[in-house]
């Protein structure tokens, strides 16, 4: 094995692709939040279908999109396997009592967390992406362009008025949240950034980050369903 | 005070059970370990086998205790080794389960008794100072800050108890095993050999089958000397600058 193998292959190496795979999908998060928040405009979707054809026609934007869609499988992937190691050294037998400090639930549960932001992924993918990839969805006038875009709008407002799917949402949200809650402290530490000078304000931003990003993305189907 | 005890026991006729014991009279100005004593002699007395636990120093500074008391290592005691719980903490007709620390890597000799030879060969692979340093200096003789010392004399607190890995959720030994690198890394007689432990440390802890630590910080809770998770976020940065910034090879 070459050095760098090795390196992705030790234990400190498995932890630094999850912390930095998983830094890449908290940028992520933001940009994709900035976005969507479009759709909370009363514009009939003229801003989000404008901002949905630039993001899947500007070739920079692909580069970064094929990049995200490898570096989700990975982070997934890796954790998986992180999971199933980490198991493994824990053996067979289990404490017959178990002690867990509330401080430390989002963190002992981030591979179940992880497991259901994938299927939402999935599913999410599948209802809005692929439709989009398709090109089923109905021709939009908009003012950027003189051609037609396509109309994501009209099978978001479709969906979120279904009230399960808006709950479904909600509590994938929140799902979301604890993952980052844990995630987003847990990343720098694994890169080693961990200063008395620094590390509380790290955790601050992180803990507002998780409940931001948890919220914002939830605010978006409850405003829809109650909107229309 | 009347106490139970469900006491995990393994090797001999047993299969690897809890067994309930009762003990009648436990003064409360016993320690957790004069306790089982207590209740061995009371073995011994029935002509059956005692309960085989280890100890050794009983003034928490040996690291030879263990013991998973009713789910936390060392018993519920912030800070202390499993010698220095006192029965005062403890009420009139309570029930205590008392489990060995249990990770792939510790497997059970017999009872509570684990073999923790893991941690032994991770200090082999790297965990001491090859190079001569000379004789014994004067305390100020070495240039170094207070500060410094004083990390590296809290990481050096590590009395390679284990409970570390025992309370881990992922059965890591980061914990440990950053412990005593980040005690060398922060000493100046350290510095020779500072990318060449990490490497080779790492990769003996990788082999000896413990889990990746997801940064839950059970183990800085549940330590007995307290060491701060601060040195697993030093050990990742020695590890990561030994990898990419030097030229020595991988282990």
């Amino acid at each position: 094995m070459s050095w760098f193998t090795k390196f992705l292959s030790s234990s400190i190496g498995q932890k630094v692709i999850m912390s930095l795979t998983g830094i890449f999908l908290m940028l992520f998060l933001v940009v994709h939040l900035i976005g969507n928040l479009q759709l909370l405009k009363d514009d009939g979707g003229e801003a989000f279908n404008t901002y949905a054809f630039f993001m899947t026609h500007n070739p920079l934007i692909k580069i970064i999109s094929y990049s995200l869609y490898a570096f989700i499988l990975w982070h997934a992937f890796q954790g998986i396997r992180l999971w199933r190691n980490n198991k493994t050294a824990r053996g067979n037998a289990r404490y017959a009592v178990s002690h867990t400090r509330p401080e430390e639930r989002s963190a002992r549960n981030m591979a179940w967390f992880g497991i259901v932001i994938f299927v939402f992924l999935i599913l999410h993918l599948w209802q809005f992406w692929l439709q989009m990839k398709m090109g089923v969805l109905p021709p939009a006038e908009v003012e950027a362009y003189t051609h037609p875009v396509q109309n994501l709008y009209l099978p978001v407002i479709e969906a979120f008025h279904n009230p399960l799917y808006v709950l479904f949402y909600v509590i994938c949200m929140v799902v979301v949240g604890l993952h980052l809650w844990h995630g987003f402290w847990s990343s720098f530490q694994t890169l080693g950034i961990n200063h008395p000078r620094y590390t509380p304000l790290i955790k601050a931003i992180g803990y507002i980050y998780a409940v931001g990003i948890s919220a914002g993305f939830a605010i978006i189907p409850i405003w829809i369903y109650f909107a229309n | 005070m009347k106490l139970n005890l469900k006491i995990w026991r393994q090797g001999g006729k047993f299969k690897g059970e809890f067994v309930t014991y009762q003990l009648p009279d436990v003064n409360p100005d016993m320690s957790f370990l004069e306790m089982l004593d207590v209740l061995n002699e009371q073995l011994v007395m029935q002509r059956e086998e005692p309960v085989a636990f280890e100890h050794d120093c009983r003034e928490g500074i040996c690291g030879t205790c263990s013991l998973v008391i009713d789910g936390q290592a060392h018993g519920p005691m912030k800070g202390t080794t499993t010698c220095q719980v006192h029965m005062r903490h403890y009420h009139e007709g309570d029930t205590i389960v008392i489990e060995p620390f249990r990770a792939q890597a510790f497997p059970v000799l017999k009872d509570l008794v684990v073999d923790r030879s893991a941690f032994d060969r991770i200090i082999q692979a790297g965990g001491y100072v090859s190079v001569n340093t000379g004789q014994a200096q004067d305390a100020n003789a070495i240039p170094i800050e207070k500060e410094q010392a004083s990390h590296a004399f809290d990481a050096a607190a590590c009395i390679g108890c284990g409970a570390c890995v025992a309370a881990c959720p992922n059965a890591s030994a980061m914990l440990f095993t950053s412990a005593k690198i980040s005690h060398l890394a922060l000493l100046p007689q350290g510095q020779v050999e500072r990318e060449k432990r990490v490497l080779s440390m790492i990769a003996q802890m990788d082999k000896e089958g413990f889990g990746k630590c997801s940064n839950v910080k059970a183990c800085e809770a549940e330590c007995p000397k307290e060491i701060s998770v601060e040195n697993i976020a030093r050990m990742n940065r020695e590890y990561l600058s030994a990898v990419f910034a030097s030229d020595k090879a991988m282990a």
